[in-house]
């Protein structure tokens, strides 16, 4: 038995690349989560909006590739805005459960208007990421996955601090622990929600355009989002942490059981690993145990 | 005119048709329902039996989303259980079809179950997330285990044959649609008159009071997942049987949602919601076909048809949620009143 230590090394970092990304798209539903508490099932929708924005800007329209972003990311952030004015907002003290179903006909719509405006083939992003393979030891570790990784962490890093020092930041970490103490201490809650909602869009959104540069740009590409409510459900709903530490973890595991048992093990793996978790700690890794009373 | 209806037993009071107005259209609807494949077209005999069928699976899903309160976005793979035993039977055994229709629904209660479980633990929005998981993983199975079920190029079925006469076309088939959806129907409104339904009911709205009044959460809310599950199996055996072909990909997420939607669009937890609402919305998309066709050059929007369904699918739910949560079922009843105390109150 000769086990390829070096392959299980490669594959491995492949998987936190990956796990990098989902990361990242984890923190855009923790961030609505928190302060919303709502589900967003759209979240895989949202991401592929992010990047068929880019595609329209950088590829289409041919402009340079950090307008495509800088567009892509302000357009979706608008969608956020908009989306939570017209669709969440009316369901403000509605049950849980009906906002999350109102997050399913969102991605159904999103889904059509892609589907609708740019076709249902597959597209490809323009390459602006090094092509050069990045070596770590003998592991090579594809470079799009590499550093898709390093924006991920470096936006990551970014998105935490700005919440820690921010007025709106505190605003927000203020509203998920409390709602009504939070609107007596004077800070605006509908307003937090708006924010919540276009900051989790904008994050969203760079993850798309990287996920999409990795792979490809298809209307299906909200399948990631299933991967992205593993993640976090795995960590917790509510926790930052906790969508970091689920995504690295969902990533190895799907990308060890991509390699060790086949491409169509990727799903079944990374659910049941979900329902293990659900089985045994429903409020994942690092989420709080709310305990319910009568 | 017709104001109130003064009742003077309880038997009365708990009658499923509570006047005799309501006894005479149902009578009228049951005539026309006999009358009705003798003088539609074909693809009209075709949408009816559609209809039927996804009356099943969406009255089943009323039953636990509806009625219990457990989202569920497993209902079509649990269809896919059950078209898959009545397609693997049926190649193997050769029962007869109303054997298999029974094995369809209990295989797909079996497994319905055993999804079940993880809600004695988690619920709501966890619970939901717990059902995309199993019907992928059932989807998984249905592609994946070859010997079973044929893999992805799936399986074909045999028409079903009552006394020797194979049902094969639409018109056939009804006959067999229309009593076992009629069926379904009413036991899935009778039993919201017994115990179990009413448990099922106190458990939707509000658990942990239902479990301090006495009533078992893990029994029942199993109970609800396999009665719910039972009725995808018996429908997923009727698509079977009416579309003759089973593959893995004829029960994708997006036709849960479709259910999903069905039940809000037409009402969640009422039994004329399941039913308005699987008419509804198996027909919005032969209606945007029809729209579709208006256009002057038909051909060429026929591409954007299936980007559009989805669209008007979406838009019917978060519509329906944000301006009329209670669906087509109180739309009806508001009619109905205003036809009760006309001429007194409009």
């Amino acid at each position: 038995m000769n086990f390829d230590w070096w392959m299980l090394f490669e594959v491995s970092l492949a998987g936190i690349g990956s796990g990098g990304l989902y990361a990242l798209a984890g923190l855009a539903f923790v961030l609505i989560f928190k302060a919303t508490k709502v589900v967003n099932l759209a979240i895989g929708e949202m991401l592929m909006m992010g990047a068929y924005f880019f595609f329209a800007i950088a590829s289409i329209l041919g402009w340079p590739i950090w307008l495509g972003v800088l567009v892509a990311v302000l357009g979706s952030g608008l969608l956020g805005a908009l989306v939570e004015r017209l669709l969440i907002r009316p369901m403000l003290g509605e049950s849980p459960i009906s906002v999350f179903m109102i997050t399913i006909g969102l991605s159904s719509i999103l889904v059509g208007a892609v589907e609708l405006i740019w076709g249902a083939d597959q597209m490809r992003l323009p390459d602006f990421m090094p092509s050069d393979p990045v070596l770590i030891g003998e592991a090579m570790v594809p470079p799009k996955i590499f550093y898709g990784f390093l924006v991920a962490t470096g936006l990551i890093a970014i998105v935490l601090v700005v919440f820690r020092y921010w007025r709106g930041g505190i605003a927000l970490r203020a509203t998920a622990s409390d709602q009504a103490a939070a609107y007596s201490m004077g800070i605006n809650v509908p307003r937090v929600f708006s924010l919540s909602w276009v900051v989790g869009a904008m994050v969203a959104a760079i993850a798309g355009i990287i996920v999409g540069s990795i792979s490809s740009l298809s209307p299906t590409m909200g399948v990631f989002g299933l991967s992205v409510l593993v993640v976090v459900i795995v960590g917790g709903l509510d926790s930052v942490a906790g969508a970091l530490v689920g995504g690295i973890l969902v990533g190895l595991v799907e990308a060890w059981s991509g390699t060790y048992l086949g491409g169509e093990y990727k799903m079944l793996a990374t659910f049941s690993l979900l329902v293990l978790i659900l089985m045994v700690r429903p409020y994942g890794l690092f989420g709080t145990h709310e305990i319910e009373r009568l | 005119m017709r104001i109130g209806a003064a009742k003077q037993s309880y038997a009365a009071d708990e009658a499923l048709f509570d006047s005799r107005t309501q006894r005479v259209w149902l009578g009228v609807l049951a005539a026309a329902l006999l009358i009705l494949p003798f003088v539609a077209s074909q693809y009209w005999l075709y949408l009816t039996c559609l209809v039927g069928i996804n009356i099943i699976a969406a009255t089943g899903l009323n039953i636990l989303t509806g009625y219990t309160g457990q989202v569920s976005l497993g209902q079509a793979a649990f269809m896919g259980v059950g078209a898959y035993t009545v397609a693997v039977l049926d190649r193997s055994l050769g029962t007869p079809f109303f054997i298999n229709l029974i094995a369809a629904g209990g295989v797909a209660m079996l497994v319905g179950m055993v999804v079940g479980i993880p809600s004695l633990r988690v619920k709501g929005l966890y619970l939901a997330i717990a059902t995309i998981a199993a019907s992928f993983i059932l989807h998984f199975i249905f592609a994946n285990w070859k010997s079973v079920t044929g893999g992805t190029a799936g399986l074909t079925v045999k028409p079903a044959t009552l006394f020797g006469l194979a049902l094969d076309s639409e018109f056939r088939f009804y006959w067999l649609m229309l009593p076992l959806t009629a069926v379904m129907v009413f036991g899935a409104a009778n039993l919201f008159r017994t115990r179990i339904g009413r448990a099922f009911i106190a458990i939707r709205d509000r658990d942990i009071s239902a479990e301090v009044l006495g009533i078992s959460l893990l029994r029942y809310k199993l109970l609800s997942f396999a009665i719910s599950s039972f009725y995808a199996g018996v429908a997923g055996g009727l698509w079977a049987y009416f579309f003759r072909s089973v593959t893995p990909e004829s029960f994708p997420l997006l036709m849960s949602i479709f259910f999903l939607a069905a039940i809000i669009v037409g009402g969640m937890g009422t039994i004329l919601g399941g039913i308005l609402g699987a008419i509804f919305m198996t027909l919005v998309p032969e209606a945007l076909k029809m729209v579709f066709g208006w256009f002057p050059n038909a051909a060429e929007w026929a591409v954007h048809l299936a980007p559009v369904r989805i669209m008007v699918f979406g838009t019917l739910i978060v519509g329906f949620l944000i301006f009329e949560p209670h669906g087509l079922a109180e739309i009806w009843r508001r009619v109905r009143r205003f036809f009760h105390l006309w001429p007194f109150r409009t």
